[in-house]
């Protein structure tokens, strides 16, 4: 995983509707990287619902939650409104796995690892956190832990 | 700002729902009312020999009846009947829409009317939500969570002290 200090590499993901999520989206925002193995897988799925309740305690924070998995927009479309969640889905697709190499976070059996990355609002990786194998799933808090250790939007 | 970072999990207090004999081992468990494991440890559980302290831990896409029963079951909890409706809620989880919330509030004499002010009021949200947070920050992420002398029980435990 990359190492905390590190400027964001480039990158681009895809955003539900096909546009472009890049290294500039960061900026100006706290970014929270969700890397998940697989849409409809069951650890996943009890993830992005524990990871829901949170949103608005996030947002207070000047933090923006995203779901990242190598499954195409559409599935990640399909995946989200099954669980019923408003987390933005953004997709590795193509070049596979591209974005998770970059942030080293691809898992060799060719998913993300489950990770978290916390990037600050001026793109550099504040804080991160790789389960230790795919089934763990990280608790919410450690994302709140993450986030003290990054400094807020508006003290920049 | 409501402090979510990671603490252990909090000691029983005056405002926790606890049942079992005082000097029995303690049990701390975050559940919700419409989760099937969560049933089948109150089964598991019932008639141990535990002090068993409930609080509540709700994740509303996976279930989404789960806050509804929670709050119904505090609700409860305001006319004295909290263990009453914490184990009618358990005891029939495929009925947990309105309806059944009232019939199961008839079935315990409440105050129909006051039930369902209090299930709806801010105090009963904030006190649902208050023990979705603790178990939250002690790194609870799916239901049953069991602890004991601060410590993560197993998925097994079976009520042995």
């Amino acid at each position: 995983m990359i190492d905390p200090g590190t400027p964001a590499p480039e990158f681009t993901l895809r955003r539900e509707d096909g546009s472009p999520f890049t290294q500039s989206d960061l900026q100006g925002q706290i970014s929270i990287l969700v890397f998940y193995p697989f849409a409809f897988s069951p650890v996943c799925t009890d993830q992005l619902n524990l990871y829901e309740e949170f949103l608005a305690d996030l947002q207070e924070r000047g933090a923006t939650l995203y779901g990242v998995s190598c499954d195409s927009i559409y599935s990640q479309k399909a995946f989200r409104e099954k669980l019923g969640v408003t987390i933005e889905q953004l997709s590795d697709f193509e070049p596979k796995g591209e974005t998770c190499r970059a942030f080293d976070v691809y898992h060799p059996g060719g998913f993300p690892q489950r990770a978290i990355v916390i990037i600050d609002p001026d793109a550099v990786v504040s804080w991160g956190y790789q389960a230790q194998s795919p089934a763990e799933l990280p608790g919410a808090n450690l994302i709140f832990d993450g986030l003290a250790a990054t400094a807020p939007v508006q003290a920049r | 700002m409501t402090e979510l970072g990671s603490a252990p999990v909090p000691e029983p207090s005056s405002e926790d729902h606890v049942r079992g004999p005082a000097t029995a081992a303690l049990v701390i468990e975050y559940a919700d009312f419409e989760c099937p494991f969560c049933a089948t440890l109150t089964l598991r559980l019932a008639g141990r020999p535990l002090r068993h302290v409930f609080r509540h831990f709700p994740v509303r896409s996976s279930h989404p009846r789960a806050w509804p029963a929670a709050c119904a079951a505090e609700a409860a909890g305001l006319q004295g009947r909290f263990w009453e409706m914490h184990d009618l809620l358990f005891a029939d989880q495929g009925r947990l829409e309105d309806p059944h919330l009232w019939e199961r509030a008839r079935a315990l004499e409440l105050e129909i009317e006051r039930f369902d002010a209090d299930r709806r009021s801010e105090q009963v949200v904030a006190r649902v939500r208050r023990d979705f947070e603790s178990g939250v920050r002690a790194g609870v992420v799916t239901t049953p969570a069991l602890f004991a002398g601060g410590k993560r029980l197993p998925a097994t435990y079976a009520g042995q002290a």
